[in-house]
């Protein structure tokens, strides 16, 4: 098995995904509104970001210089 | 001073133009270079634990082995001018205006840039095209030649015939007997040409040998039955917020909710005009958004809802301790030009 | 050249007015308000590194043509990158825009950065789309044959076919990145020149002012 073929083996192996998606997603129902799962996540992630980047700590240097 | 204001706020916003106070150092190109790593290195995760979707696309040979029916029905209403794509207006042809706003008829206004005949285009022309068979053309030439009120007569005819058809064991379609005139040997070698994958290739390269216009092709797949109904089978229909969604479960483009959100309800889920009502809707919100500097209230929010307090805290806990200590000092916490 | 020259030519005219709103300091800061400080400023920096990604990810679908990742596991994977780079753009983007917007940053002469930004956006989403229906799969079928009723109601359709690839795919790789990244330029550009904006001022000091219950004003 020459170099070459070894890589591509390699890099072809992540194509087989760890989580296979290419299924029928499963969806939010509510009265009109029909989201997907997925869909539903992303946007509760980007919410939970959003919250926690503004209450997380931020880590003080000691080099403040006043102007 | 706070609360509403319906002019601009240049003189309340000037003090905010530039900073005099205190600085911290920062290293802009090792925090860009850290982020490019950092998103690099999560893209390349999720691309490995993932993957990306990627359904094979459907062709004309597909549609008109595993649904015949359909395929000749979409093609006899293509004949007789009673398709979707038949019937669209520009910029396919001129059967309708279109859809429009008011007095606003964007859509007639801008004109038929891609002419689409589907009478010529996806059955008359293809079926010429096929070589060797006599019998064919002699139908073709009997049907061209034959009056309008002849014709529909036929093409009424066989497409309430299909709802009584039946598929052979060979693919074909079997329909009772009535009077279809030249519409059934044509009909039925469409169907041939079709399922020998002749079709796909006709519709794309009519014009010329190098091609990457797929309009005529996908027009017709889109008349039929075959896209919708895999569409259904993975979310992606309009009144199931398909715009929104990706084939299996992968996340979508969750950003183009408020596009879709509108084709969910009245007045917009049963009307004629449902694109450019919502285009118009979409296209004065986003001037909105780019106008949000100017626009009073929107612009004012962000005083009223002080979210600003929670990322700027520790920010005012310094300037509080500064005052304490500094009693004699000005009232303002921050000296602004 | 002497000194009438000088006045005369373009490209010293150009180089002073460009160091003089952009000095090398404003350009590659090494120090920064001290108020800058807290983890809601790094999503402009995640948004521009999701674009680099996708731009290097999508250079390397490029090079290979359209059809390659169809065929390939090494293509796939590239395609997946470009995919969930483009997954990470508009989720930085968003938290971005929300923090930027409840920061009021147009305030102090910054409203150009604020329109820039949003602009970035919009053209991002037709950017977006012209990708998807260059997929060639069933995805870009059902999005194109979908998505020209839209573009045709509004008369867009009459020069922008989406069942055209070869223009979506011009569109795509070309004319809309383009577009974006010479926003996203102009955007970044105009943060460096006005600085980040301040804080809202506080009209009255806790320690001086007595407490009216509803708390300090904010302006």
């Amino acid at each position: 098995m020459d170099l070459g073929s070894v890589l591509a083996t390699v890099v072809a192996m992540p194509m087989a995904a760890i989580f296979d998606l290419n299924h029928h997603a499963s969806y939010v129902h509510w009265h009109f509104i029909d989201v997907s799962v997925s869909n539903v996540l992303v946007v509760v992630a980007m919410v939970v970001v959003f919250v926690a980047a503004i209450l997380a700590p931020f880590p003080h240097g000691h080099d403040r210089e006043d102007g | 001073m706070g609360g509403l204001s319906l002019r601009a706020h240049p003189a309340g916003d000037e003090r905010y133009r530039s900073w005099d106070g205190a600085y911290r150092f920062y290293d802009i190109v090792k925090e860009a270079l850290i982020a490019l790593c950092g998103v690099s290195l999560l893209c390349v995760l999720l691309a490995v634990m993932f993957s990306s979707p990627d359904d094979p696309p459907s062709t004309i040979r597909q549609w008109s082995r595993v649904m015949p029916i359909d395929f000749l029905a979409t093609a006899t209403a293509e004949l007789d001018g009673s398709s979707a794509t038949a019937g669209y207006g520009p910029p396919y042809n001129h059967a309708s205006g279109g859809q429009h706003l008011w007095f606003i008829h964007l859509q007639k206004w801008l004109g038929v840039s891609h002419p689409v005949n589907t009478r010529r285009d996806f059955v008359l022309a293809p079926l010429r095209s096929i070589n060797g068979q006599p019998a064919l053309q002699a139908a073709l030439s009997s049907y061209e030649h034959a009056s309008p009120g002849r014709q529909a007569s036929w093409t009424s005819a066989y497409a309430k015939a299909l709802g009584r058809a039946r598929v052979t064991a060979a693919g074909s379609v079997a329909l009772p007997a009535g009077d279809y005139g030249p519409v059934g040997p044509m009909m039925s070698a469409l169907l041939t040409f079709a399922q020998g994958g002749g079709l796909d290739g006709a519709l794309l390269t009519s014009r010329r040998f190098y091609q990457t216009d797929y309009t005529k092709p996908l027009l017709f797949m889109a008349d039929g039955g075959l896209l919708s109904s895999r569409a259904q089978a993975e979310h992606l229909l309009g009144n199931q917020w398909g715009m929104m969604n990706e084939t299996g479960s992968y996340p979508g483009q969750v950003w183009l909710w408020l596009y879709t959100f509108w084709y969910q309800i009245k007045p917009f889920s049963t009307s004629p005009n449902a694109d450019i009502d919502v285009m118009a809707i979409m296209g004065l919100l986003s001037l909105g958004l780019i106008l949000v500097p100017f626009l009073p209230v929107v612009r004012d929010l962000p005083r009223w809802i002080p979210i600003h307090r929670l990322i700027w805290r520790e920010h005012y806990r310094q300037a509080v301790t500064a005052a304490a200590r500094a009693p004699e000092a000005p009232s303002s916490t921050q000296r602004a030009r | 050249m002497g000194a009438g020259g000088a006045e005369r030519s373009w490209t010293a005219r150009l180089r002073r007015r460009a160091v003089a709103a952009l000095p090398p300091e404003k350009l590659l800061p090494d120090r920064q308000p001290a108020y800058v400080a807290s983890w809601i400023y790094v999503f402009g920096v995640l948004s521009l590194s999701s674009l680099a990604v996708i731009i290097a990810s999508g250079c390397i679908l490029a090079l290979k043509g359209p059809g390659w990742w169809h065929f390939t596991g090494v293509g796939h994977f590239f395609n997946s990158v470009h995919l969930w780079g483009v997954e990470l753009f508009f989720f930085f983007m968003v938290v971005h825009l929300w923090g930027k917007y409840w920061m009021a940053a147009w305030r102090g002469g910054r409203a150009r950065v604020w329109v820039t930004g949003a602009v970035v956006f919009l053209v991002a989403i037709p950017c977006a789309l012209t990708g998807y229906v260059s997929q060639q799969n069933f995805d870009s079928q059902w999005i194109s044959t979908q998505a020209k009723d839209a573009m045709n109601a509004a008369g867009i359709g009459a020069f922008f076919n989406l069942l055209n690839f070869g223009q979506m795919y011009s569109y795509h790789v070309l004319l809309l990145p383009g577009a974006v990244v010479a926003l996203v330029i102009a955007h970044i550009l105009l943060v460096r020149r006005h600085g980040v904006v301040p804080p809202f001022e506080r009209s009255r000091v806790l320690a001086r002012e007595p407490s009216r219950g509803s708390g300090q004003r904010w302006r």
